[in-house]
């Protein structure tokens, strides 16, 4: 197995989380993890083998795979074509792409600017 | 007792079945509505409204609604409707969809939530069992004074008329691409899974005026646009 690019963690497909997962770097998750995931300052990627059920807070989210649960991001969240997301989305800005499925709200929220 | 990894199969079923990516060749066509001209005059001139999509996932719409700061909801009804969990029968043994499962896992909303609504044609192809439980529902999750727009085919509509998705592309225009192939997994809210196979959906019903007023009949108001093709765009208020 090679060594992950540096400063990204990575959860496997074969990996299988339950409970609460946080961290200061940014994270690729291709397994499966229930709970909660905060990675605040920080993105998170849902690989296409990805299976969340979880709440997110992150800087970035981009998923590809399966995610329930809600999102919040404080810069963007991406919804690849694959993406089957069940859930409420708060972030400043969303981009998605044809073919992704969504079930949830989408609520754009903008930074204060001081 | 299962094990994390058994339990989480269970949550997402179905996801090595085949799954036809969108067509990217599927043809979008413009269409004028009437109906959209009046509603979008009430999220043009509003700040933080709720709306509920009830068509396919659409970037389009959700773009188009949060550029304008307004909260969006996207809730693939006619998708949800293909789960086979869902078949059952009625006291003759007739086939049917089970309307109180349906709304245990769909529309689970406060109620007074929306300010508006998009049926689109959902009526037209949702299945008989769920158009007034559905309706109802929608009633309920409506604000007072909230409006709902739904399509409906007219009696010149032919039994292969296209299920479409419906874009919002300009104040009064939408884009028609018609729906195609997609096998989704969702968990509901009652923790079931719910594995859904999509396809060109067929049109289930034609309403003629008077069935749509009973439809809509505990609705404050409701306006009919005719057009030039065969859909009759109807405007409810709550």
């Amino acid at each position: 197995m090679s060594a992950p690019a540096s400063g990204l963690a990575q959860i496997g497909k074969s990996v299988v989380i339950k409970g609460e997962l946080s961290g200061s770097e940014d994270l690729y998750l291709d397994g499966q993890v229930e709970g909660s995931i905060a990675l605040k300052g920080n993105s998170l990627t849902v690989g296409p083998n990805g299976q969340v059920k979880a709440s997110v807070d992150a800087k970035g989210v981009v998923v590809q795979g399966r995610l329930e649960g809600n999102i919040q991001a404080s810069d963007r969240v991406e919804l690849r074509k694959s993406a089957v997301v069940s859930g409420d989305i708060t972030t400043q800005r969303i981009s998605i792409e044809e073919g992704a499925f969504l079930k949830g709200k989408v609520e754009i929220s903008r930074a204060d600017t001081k | 007792m299962s094990s994390v990894s058994q339990n989480f199969m269970k949550f997402f079923r179905g996801s090595s079945g085949p799954e036809v990516a969108p067509d990217q060749n599927s043809q979008k066509l413009t269409r004028r509505s009437s109906g959209l001209g009046e509603l979008s005059r009430t999220w043009e001139s509003a700040q933080g409204l709720c709306v509920l999509d009830l068509g396919s996932t659409s970037p389009t719409n959700i773009r188009h609604f949060t550029e304008r700061g307004h909260r969006i909801y996207s809730e693939d009804l006619l998708t949800a409707s293909t789960d086979s969990e869902l078949h059952t029968t009625d006291e003759q043994g007739n086939a049917m969809l089970d309307s109180r499962k349906f709304l245990a896992d769909n529309l689970v909303y406060p109620a007074a939530h929306f300010d508006v609504v998009l049926c689109w044609n959902l009526p037209d192809y949702l299945d008989e069992s769920l158009v007034k439980p559905v309706v109802g529902r929608l009633w309920s999750v409506l604000k007072p004074g909230g409006m709902l727009l739904a399509f409906f085919h007219t009696r010149d509509a032919g039994p292969d008329s296209p299920c479409n998705r419906f874009h919002i592309v300009g104040s009064d225009t939408l884009e028609m691409q018609k729906i195609v192939l997609r096998r989704e997994a969702r968990r509901g809210p009652t923790g079931a899974v719910h594995t859904a196979l999509t396809d060109g959906f067929q049109l289930q019903r034609v309403f003629n005026n008077r069935h749509i007023e009973t439809l809509f009949r505990d609705f404050a108001s409701i306006k009919f646009f005719l057009a030039r093709d065969s859909i009759r765009e109807v405007l409810v208020v709550r």
